[in-house]
């Protein structure tokens, strides 16, 4: 259905993306991403093999504060709006020995 | 009383109260809110308790800064200290930040009274509100019509009247479009003029914080309270910055200001008529007007639709359902991130988060994102010349007036073209402002885009000041 990119490529992307996208919804974003691509290739015309990538709008390097300690967040507060902790730190679900 | 340097003067000089103040634009909100939806907050008490702590300081003898007793609507993406922020977003929901963003507390320290945070696209992904997860906000002028977005609240809470002045956020023109579109100044400074800690980030190269007002001479105040140098953000630039309400009123006299005779078509008749009309007005002020060159304005588009989404692709990684908003419960923690984020996000933003994991991925970088970044340096490039021939440049700030909801229809890139003329100063870093200059199509307003070069806010200033004048 679409040339530029692929119902395969669209999701192995949601998994790296951690998006659980219904099977619709991969055809969808499929076609929207395609449309998307197409008009993209507008800079293809260009010519930039000389072109220095431009990372950042104000060029500023190696910003580092004093090395003094300062106060942090509150960690009750910080805890309080988590969805789930347990003993002052964030509860999880299991993490090893289930998924690949 | 809209006027927000009117009424910072009378609250300091006791001749008004703050309390009053506040009292009017609760008024004005519980009368025209229900239909416009500006606010996904509205902070009634909180600013009635703030209000009556500036009148206390007045009674006492203390200043109580720039901006007593002025209410200021806040774009929902910028952290409040215990009060819900939430990006529009359903993943953000109920969320309580621990920390108040930099601009909360200067805005505090400036004696400012925060009156609600305002409605967004979710998560600042969009040109029309209609992302919001909690539901659109309506354009005052026409409440048929989107207020533009993606900080349409703030536009709107400013232009009818909810709010004196208003902060929002601008990623590729989410700042500038609403202001135009809401017939009211809307300001993109220079790339680290104002503090981004506390600012929810979408693409962290292009984000920048500004001011939303009345007047060019109402904006100027609100960035000289809200700018400057923060060592809480490291990308803030380590200058001090003039004081902009001191060059308003110094007129477009000498001025060089630039037509970009290669700008891309797509603007409406009604649109170019006023830009034309805005030159003619600059003229006649003094200006002089030269022509310049930007070839690959064009290509901003692409440049910034595969910039903004891989980098907001990385920065909403943290929405995991671990340390703050939704969790959706799962087996093992790897399946949670995913249901969660399924569940939290709404289509725009997976939408983007989808686009920006693509261009990032093996196999892709170099042909997306790596090219993408060629062409913002191009783009840099060809703006820096042009500044050297022109103080400032002039475009339309959206190519249309506000148009009715769901126009855009299903097509994500109908709605990205909304942001053709803005995009660009967000990717060369350059300031940029809407000011309102007359109307077009159905008697709705049409915004002037001034632009300007790195920490020219000056002249862009001046020059705005003098279309304002030049209406009124």
């Amino acid at each position: 259905m679409s040339d530029r990119i692929s119902a395969e490529t669209v999701t192995k992307v949601a998994r790296l993306a951690r998006l659980d996208l219904t099977p619709e919804e991969i055809e969808r974003t499929t076609a929207e991403l395609d449309g998307m691509l197409e008009h993209f290739a507008d800079i293809d015309t260009l010519q930039l093999d000389d072109v220095v990538p431009m990372t950042q709008p104000y060029p500023l390097e190696n910003v580092f504060r004093d090395d003094v300690i300062v106060p942090g967040l509150d960690r009750d507060e910080v805890l309080a709006v988590a969805p789930a902790v347990e003993d002052g730190r964030f509860r999880v679900p299991p993490i090893i020995g289930l998924d690949a | 009383m809209a006027d927000a340097i009117e009424i910072a003067a009378r609250v300091r000089s006791g001749s008004v109260t703050a309390v009053d103040i506040v009292e009017q634009h609760l008024a004005a909100i519980a009368k025209r809110e229900p239909e416009i939806h500006a606010f996904n907050l509205v902070l009634a008490e909180q600013a009635r308790a703030r209000a009556h702590e500036v009148d206390a300081m007045v009674a006492a003898g203390r200043d109580p800064g720039p901006l007593a007793g002025v209410p200021i609507a806040l774009k929902d993406n910028m952290c409040t200290r215990g009060v819900p922020t939430t990006c529009s977003s359903k993943i953000l929901a109920g969320w309580k930040p621990p920390y108040d963003a930099t601009v909360v507390s200067k805005l505090a320290a400036a004696g400012a009274v925060v009156i609600g945070k305002t409605n967004l696209d979710e998560f600042a992904m969009g040109s029309s509100t209609e992302n919001s997860a909690f539901g659109p906000t309506r354009n005052p002028h026409d409440i048929t019509r989107v207020p533009g977005g993606s900080s349409g609240g703030s536009a709107a809470a400013v232009s009818a009247g909810f709010a004196s002045l208003g902060l929002g956020s601008d990623t590729g023109g989410s700042i500038r479009q609403p202001a135009a579109l809401c017939g009211v100044v809307g300001v993109k400074p220079t790339y680290g003029y104002v503090s981004r800690y506390g600012l929810i980030a979408f693409a962290s190269s292009l984000d920048q914080i500004g001011p939303f007002a009345n007047s060019v001479a109402d904006a100027a105040l609100l960035l000289d309270v809200i700018g400057g140098h923060d060592p809480m953000d490291s990308t803030s630039i380590p200058l001090t910055h003039p004081a902009l309400l001191d060059v308003v009123g110094q007129g477009a006299e000498g001025l060089r200001v630039g037509r970009i005779t290669d700008l891309p078509d797509g603007a409406d008749p009604d649109v170019t008529e006023r830009l034309e009309l805005a030159f003619d007005a600059l003229r006649a002020a003094g200006a002089t007007i030269v022509d310049v060159q930007v070839p690959a304005f064009e290509f901003g588009l692409t440049a910034y639709y595969l910039i903004g989404p891989a980098e907001a692709s990385s920065n909403l990684a943290r929405y995991d359902g671990v340390r703050y908003g939704l969790r959706v419960d799962a087996a093992d923690t790897n399946a949670m991130y995913g249901v969660t984020r399924a569940a939290g996000f709404g289509d725009e933003v997976k939408r983007r988060i989808m686009l920006g994991t693509y261009a990032l991925s093996a196999g892709y970088y170099d042909a997306y994102y790596g090219k993408a970044l060629k062409v913002r340096r191009l783009i840099h490039d060809e703006f820096e010349r042009a500044y050297q021939r022109a103080d400032v440049l002039l475009t339309p700030t959206s190519p249309s007036v506000a148009f009715p909801f769901g126009a855009k229809g299903d097509n994500p890139l109908a709605m990205y073209l909304c942001d053709v003329y803005t995009i660009p100063a967000n990717l060369t870093g350059h300031p940029g402002m809407s000011v309102p200059f007359g109307t077009g199509a159905a008697d709705l307003p049409v915004g002037v885009q001034v632009l300007a070069g790195t920490l020219c806010e000056p002249q862009m200033f001046r020059a705005a000041a003098a279309l304002e004048r030049a209406l009124s």
